[in-house]
């Protein structure tokens, strides 16, 4: 008797600890990895979902980095503990999209339990990223960036520049002599595989592996060591040794700070860099596309996304699935879309979200805030679309690891890109094996 | 003939269980399933799974990389237990040494053992921070190429990392070693500072066999503290990755296991990891220990 008395006591604190508020509301988890300020935003997007209806209740749980939040994840889906809703980044996309009893595409999602599922709302750029390879969209595109080139203006104005460099030899013959005859470093970048090695291959409309750009299926090679990359990657190692160009390291920040710091006059980041660099620094700074080399192309095409998606997880009810839905559908309405944008730098993913953007205005004020959708709404190629590699957040490490040595003067651009084709085949070889 | 036997009591058991339990779900159960893990090619959600024998190991060791990673944490544990117990040594026989004031220096050398090996990491990384590092800064006098840049050189990443890892440890070894400096009998100190009147040599002779027992614990507590938990320093120090050629043994399991969600190979990489550190105890107890007397 007592023991019974207990385990219903028992129970229902359980029950009440469960059910956070709104009694009766189907409970949503949302498991993301955005902190500080842009986890703000998440928490005020999900506050105002629950508060446009009262059928759900929409929970956002910070769960770390990318990487925790996904380890998280997969820990949770083999506790069968798996959120409704998880946010799943770039290099883990093959991740995710390849396991197909743990994820439900948000594609069937929408055409089963909501208004319907239509590719050609979103911008080009978000559209293909995180489809599988029938081309079906699995994951729902949601802190979109593309890599950009910031510079400095006073800078330029110092070296007697007006204009940025359009083209890589337009910067070696005259931007890098000129900015660095004006006591500056001309430049820095902060993430070489995103932006110097991925988009570089769909700024050139470059094939970067075989099986298109492994979208076909998981028998997939790597095609970095090719000449324009070879070419690339030697003149930065001479431009390193010249004084046009300084790494400072893998660290996002390190090499950010320096063009903070007006020590270095052009730097690349993300799109989704600009709200900081607006806070930070102290002097006025333009926003363009990424250069591309002449010799290569002459019809440079668009950059592809970075950042991360939500998926849906396997293994819940059509009740709750209904709820995804749902917020699904809130959040690609065109104001938190625009909203979204404003507040963390984030591109906008839906066309009318765009639209709304341009009709408010927003664009006339913050020309610099359009540069990274123009840029991913640039005509594209067969190669611009995307890529989903197996194993790439340690094909990103094998490549950090070569790039290192290739700074450090270990070795040759040639060398460098040889062993990453090597390193980054084996994984996955090794990818497709394990995911058969 | 009658065999003795005592009713056993089945209390002593209840009072190590807790241990044994401790031991069993935070060690022994997470090595079986790392060496389960180890022969087969998983995918992480454990949908699907191969037996694949030995592959993981073979792809490990085909790695050209791997043997400099082993060779490398080889030296940094070395480095880390050294430095720490020669450091250790030396604050405690000062701080020993002291009639008065011993008080005051004690907490204020112990307290660095309060503090997790990640916090470790980014004192460090602050200290050496190329924008607003101290020691940076000092390192490399404004208006002259850089020399000191661990965020591009492997040899002075190692000794940021070795620097946050001894920091921490140095306290822990200080407080053990003063605590057997003051269990040398007096007597046996005062009648040898009648025989030799040089207080190294002293030392050399006397103390340091006397201490003997607590170094050679300490020794092998160290070694596995700076193979298993610098992990986190590595990481917080270097939180994109340590430039080329300063990965741990311990931190490629983490970021292969945790970041890249590759379960085959890092578990044979960490049973690779447990070998080798058991391996080196085993040295460590046979030849060490029998050059002490307890």
């Amino acid at each position: 008797m007592k023991f019974k008395s207990l385990m219903t006591s028992a129970l229902l604190g359980a029950s009440l600890v469960l059910t956070p508020s709104a009694w009766g509301a189907t409970e949503i988890q949302w498991w993301h990895a955005m902190e500080g300020a842009l986890g703000e935003t998440v928490n005020k997007i999900a506050k105002d979902f629950n508060a446009s209806q009262s059928e759900y209740q929409l929970t956002p749980v910070y769960k770390g980095g990318y990487e925790d939040t996904m380890t998280a994840g997969i820990a949770a889906f083999r506790a069968k503990q798996q959120p409704h809703i998880i946010q799943i980044f770039d290099a883990g996309a093959a991740t995710i999209i390849n396991a197909k009893g743990a994820v439900y595409p948000v594609q069937d999602l929408l055409s089963k339990h909501g208004v319907g599922f239509d590719a050609n709302n979103y911008i080009s750029g978000v559209r293909s990223f995180y489809a599988d390879s029938t081309g079906k969209m699995v994951g729902m595109p949601f802190n979109s960036s593309t890599p950009v080139m910031y510079y400095n203006k006073n800078a330029f104005q110092k070296a007697g520049l007006t204009l940025p460099p359009a083209t890589w030899e337009d910067f070696e013959m005259r931007v890098a002599p000129a900015l660095k005859a004006a006591g500056y470093v001309p430049m820095a970048q902060s993430h070489s595989p995103w932006i110097f090695s991925e988009n570089f291959h769909s700024r050139h409309n470059l094939p970067m592996a075989t099986n298109n750009n492994g979208f076909g299926g998981l028998e997939t090679k790597i095609l970095y060591n090719n000449p324009a990359m070879v070419t690339h990657w030697s003149k930065m190692k001479q431009w390193q040794d010249q004084g046009f160009y300084k790494y400072y390291g893998r660290a996002w920040g390190d090499n950010q700070a320096a063009f903070v710091n007006e020590e270095v006059a052009i730097w690349f980041g993300s799109s989704g860099s600009f709200g900081g660099l607006k806070n930070s620094a102290k002097f006025p700074f333009g926003t363009t596309y990424l250069p591309y080399w002449h010799g290569v192309t002459s019809k440079p095409t668009n950059t592809f996304i970075g950042g991360a998606a939500l998926f849906t997880m396997s293994g819940h009810s059509d009740a709750e699935y209904k709820g995804v839905a749902k917020f699904f559908e809130f959040l690609t309405k065109p104001d938190v879309q625009f909203f979204w944008h404003r507040e963390t730098g984030y591109v906008a993913i839906t066309n009318a979200a765009y639209e709304l953007a341009q009709r408010e205005g927003y664009y006339k004020e913050n020309p610099d805030a359009e540069v990274g959708i123009l840029q991913l709404n640039l005509p594209g190629g067969e190669h611009s679309k995307g890529y989903q590699l197996g194993f790439y957040v340690q094909v990103r490490e094998v490549m950090y690891e070569e790039y290192d040595k290739l700074f450090s003067g270990k070795q040759d651009a040639k060398t460098a890109l040889a062993n990453i084709e090597e390193g980054a085949n084996k994984l996955l070889v090794k990818f497709a094996r394990t995911y058969k | 003939m009658k065999r003795v036997t005592f009713s056993h009591s089945p209390i002593p058991y209840l009072f190590v269980l807790p241990q044994i339990a401790i031991i069993a779900v935070f060690f022994l159960w997470p090595s079986a399933e790392a060496i389960r893990l180890s022969f087969f090619l998983e995918d992480p959600w454990g949908l699907s799974n191969e037996f694949v024998w030995f592959e993981n190991y073979q792809t490990i060791f085909e790695d050209p990389e791997y043997v400099g990673t082993l060779i490398a944490t080889l030296i940094f544990s070395l480095s880390v237990t050294f430095l720490s117990l020669g450091l250790a040594m030396l604050l405690a026989v000062q701080v020993d040494g002291l009639l008065r004031g011993g008080g005051t220096y004690r907490p204020l050398i112990t307290w660095a053992y309060a503090i997790a090996p990640a916090v470790a990491g980014l004192v460090a990384r602050f200290l050496f921070s190329p924008q607003i590092g101290p020691i940076y800064a000092w390192l490399n006098p404004e208006g002259q190429p850089p020399w000191f840049e661990p965020n591009l050189d492997s040899i002075d990443a190692w000794v940021v990392v070795t620097s946050g890892a001894v920091w921490r440890q140095v306290s822990v070894n200080f407080i053990y070693l003063l605590a057997g400096l003051q269990s040398i009998p007096r007597a046996v100190l005062e009648a040898s500072r009648i025989d030799n009147p040089s207080g190294l040599g002293r030392f050399w002779s006397v103390t340091f066999p006397l201490l003997a027992p607590t170094l050679f614990f300490l020794m092998v507590i160290n070694f596995s503290y700076a193979f298993f938990e610098t992990f986190a320093i590595i990481d917080t120090v270097f939180p994109f990755g340590p430039p080329s050629g300063a990965a741990s043994l311990v931190y490629k399991v983490y970021v292969d296991g945790f970041k890249g969600a590759d379960l085959g190979g890092s578990s044979a990489q960490s049973v690779v990891l447990m070998l080798f550190v058991l391996a080196l105890t085993v040295v460590q107890f046979r030849y060490l220990e029998k050059k002490i007397h307890y």
